[in-house]
């Protein structure tokens, strides 16, 4: 043998070895079970924000034993996705794991794999929560309820002062919230504000925001559920709610209305600088994200009115606890205390999202709460009452694959590619595929 | 590695034992020394192949119950308009790259195979674009592309072309995309065209000169036909990267249901139909089923590929 292809050997072998204590590092990395004085380290799985931090710091302060790492992921489609993937692979979840109000059903086809709350004594500490809010995390048996209410996406128009002035309209929102009683004068009231708006400025941003929260409206009073029903049928093209939703913004786009931006894009982002539109249908963490966008400049051009066509909601997420979490037990514990009332108001102060308990709701820090960026608007009157009377929207497993396909629908018809009867047509399609009927 | 610690020192006087070891380790050390690709790829390439395969005969949805189903899946497949529009774009966005890519490499090999000034600059240069983030180039892409403020409409606008709306119609999404993946690729493929230019010999050119034939002459007659094989090499490799375009399209349009690529679905291709159904509609049955075609196409496109190969060099 040459000494070289000794030399190779060699390599091969320390090679082998290296890659054998790899492997075995990476498994010898997780602690064992949890003790009730043993270190431990619970991981929180969070997307968008929750505004925690305040709160971890205080449960690690008051359970010395116990370290909060909190992993955080931007895109909730992205994150719903990997969890999703985690949760069927039986590992790689947080022990508390956040999920949204879309998603949260399609977890509830496989409650087994999550701690269901009501052996951890939820029923009672379930007035901690609005009632349909607790609906949205609980199997339709009743039987298990996997999710702890965080916060609610109560339904408001945000609006644009300076460019409502500059097109002579009124700038403020008592009167605002009255020139728009249903959506018909919303549209009405957008003609109007483009004979006087300067520039291409828009009266809306685009379809799909507007669609969604009609659709959630509309559903709420009848029939209370979108593309699914409560036996997780297609009926797409057979619910009056999602028709009528489709109509209502097609007449928003016919009015030529919208900016034509795709919502949640760079261009979107870009758009609320350049002045591109002058009101967003608005769910309470939206305020956040016009925040986010808009920047200092925005600061005191916007405001918030009510929505057209009465109250509604569209968002708002809860916390879970993966039954393959190690540390179960204390995973429940953490997931209560930051679901608590208190937990939530702690939310509220450092992010802005608004509590799903009604505790909160006469809480003075809560319901005198002014938003300095919205010209001081009362956030909690014009939310709160949205969220208070509302009745759960039920969403099938399949909701968020029928969303993305028809949104797409939508937004064709929205860029001119086809008519609105065409768009609804391949919409009917599109959903079918997705539901995979 | 069981045989990494057999000395073999070579000794004068050799036991049988030691001349027995000897005999193994010359039969058996080349297989040793290739197993671990094998090993390797049994467990990261050909088991998934085979499982992804198995996935496709069963309604798979990744929460509850997998129940097994034989075929449907694929004849579902075949009537499924969605998956026929993105195995259109996927080869429309192929062909529309690949010819203007292949083009420009040749002409850039051609160029860096002159005697040029800073000449290992320019050839380090053509491959810079291949070694950035494609997710990186594709959202500064996106940027440029962009309908509101992107570079492209700006620039049209200064000789009076209205601003396109480029992710919207399907021409102008191709041609978009295939920027993007030319941006990567052309240099790649240069340097690969440059390497067996200089493997031609420099006397077939100056025979050639002598007979008087001009340079571009020299190109079509001398330079082309010995390229012929590296020509045939980098088609199948971009075929295969063709087949699997995905971070571009994807990318191009971000934000929500970016996966349908473009409200038509006009630049949406077979690995983004493949991730849709696997990840958005959480069918891996049906997922399975879409992977499996897409490795048959690769097959198929490859075998005719080998099959050009045979004739040209028969013809040869």
């Amino acid at each position: 043998m040459s000494p070289s292809l000794r030399g190779a050997r060699q390599f091969v072998a320390v090679a082998a070895v290296a890659g054998l204590a790899l492997t075995m590092a990476a498994c010898g990395s997780d602690e064992g079970d949890s003790g009730s004085d043993e270190q431990i380290t619970l991981k929180v799985s969070t997307f968008g924000t929750f505004g925690y931090d305040a709160l971890y710091k205080e449960y690690e302060a008051s359970h010395p034993n116990v370290k909060i790492v909190e992993s955080n992921e931007g895109d909730l489609g992205k994150y719903t996705n990997a969890l999703t993937q985690r949760i069927a692979a039986g590992s790689g979840a947080g022990d508390v794991v956040a999920i949204e109000e879309g998603a949260i059903i399609q977890f509830l086809q496989a409650p087994d794999k999550f701690v269901n709350f009501q052996d951890e004594g939820f029923n009672d500490i379930k007035d901690n929560w609005l009632e349909w809010k607790n609906v949205q995390a609980t199997t339709a048996d009743g039987k298990a309820t996997i999710g702890l209410g965080t916060d609610v996406g109560g339904l408001a128009m945000c609006y644009r002062t300076d460019l409502f002035k500059a097109a002579g309209l009124p700038t403020d929102r008592e009167e605002v919230s009255k020139l728009w009683p249903t959506w018909d004068d919303y549209i009405a009231t957008g003609e109007k504000f483009l004979k006087g708006a300067k520039g291409d400025t828009k009266f809306v941003d685009s379809a799909t925001n507007t669609y969604n929260s009609i659709l959630m409206q509309y559903a709420g009073e009848a029939p209370g559920y979108t593309y699914f029903d409560q036996s997780n049928n297609l009926t797409f093209d057979s619910n009056p709610a999602v028709k009528n939703a489709w109509d209502t913004t097609n007449k928003v786009l016919a009015a030529g209305l919208s900016a034509n931006l795709k919502s949640f894009t760079t261009e979107w982002n870009a758009a609320f600088k350049q002045d591109k539109f002058a009101t967003i249908a608005c769910p309470a963490w939206m305020t956040a994200n016009i925040k986010g966008q808009a920047g200092a400049d925005g600061e005191g051009k916007w405001d918030i009115a009510t929505i057209p066509g009465g109250s509604g909601s569209w968002g708002g997420s809860f916390l879970a606890v993966p039954t393959q979490s190690k540390h179960q037990e204390a995973a429940v514990e953490l997931a209560k205390f930051l679901s608590s009332p208190e937990g939530q108001m702690s939310a509220f102060d450092e992010a802005g999202n608004l509590p799903s308990s009604p505790k909160n709701f006469e809480n003075p820090a809560l319901a005198d709460f002014k938003n300095e960026y919205f010209s001081d608007a009362p956030v909690a009157e014009i939310f709160v009452e949205g969220a208070k009377n509302l009745k759960p929207v039920f969403l099938g497993a399949k909701n968020q694959a029928v969303r993305d396909a028809i949104e797409n629908d939508l937004r064709s018809v929205e860029q001119g590619q086809r008519s609105s009867d065409e768009g609804w047509q391949q919409a009917i399609k599109s959903a079918k595929a997705a539901a995979g009927v | 590695m069981s045989d990494t610690t057999i000395p073999v020192t070579p000794a004068r006087t050799r036991s049988p034992w030691r001349s027995r070891l000897s005999r193994w380790d010359q039969k058996g050390s080349p297989y040793a020394f290739v197993s671990p690709f094998f090993i390797l790829f049994g467990i990261f390439g050909a088991f998934p192949l085979l499982y992804t395969f198995w996935v496709s005969l069963h309604a798979w949805p990744l929460l509850g119950e997998h129940s097994f189903t034989g075929l449907d899946n694929y004849q579902k497949l075949l009537q499924d308009p969605q998956f026929w529009n993105a195995a259109k774009n996927t080869l429309g966005i192929f062909v529309v790259s690949t010819v203007p890519q292949f083009t420009l490499a040749l002409w850039l090999a051609v160029t860096l195979n002159r005697k040029i000034r800073a000449r290992t600059l320019f050839r380090i240069g053509v491959i810079i674009p291949n070694v950035t983030s494609v997710a990186a180039v594709t959202l500064i892409f996106g940027m440029i592309f962009a309908k509101g403020f992107g570079l492209v409409n700006w620039m049209l606008g200064w000789v009076g072309v209205a601003a396109i709306d480029w992710t919207a119609h399907t021409w102008s999404s191709w041609l978009a995309i295939s920027f993007m993946v030319d941006w990567r690729w052309t240099g790649y493929n240069a340097l690969i065209f440059l390497a067996a230019m200089q493997a031609i010999p420099g006397d077939l050119y100056e025979a050639a000169a002598i007979d008087g034939a001009s340079r571009t002459r020299q190109f079509w007659s001398v330079t082309l036909p010995l390229l012929r094989p590296t020509l045939i090499f980098t088609t199948i490799t971009s075929i295969i990267g063709g087949v699997q375009l995905f971070t571009e399209p994807l990318l191009f349009a971000p934000g929500a249901g970016a996966i349908q690529g473009g409200t038509l679905r006009q630049f949406q291709t077979l690995t983004m139909y493949l991730i849709e159904n696997g990840f958005t509609r959480f069918e891996f049955g049906y997922a399975g089923a879409v992977a499996a075609m897409i490795f048959l196409l690769v097959l198929i496109i490859s075998l005719i590929n080998i099959w050009l190969v045979r004739r040209i060099s028969g013809a040869d």
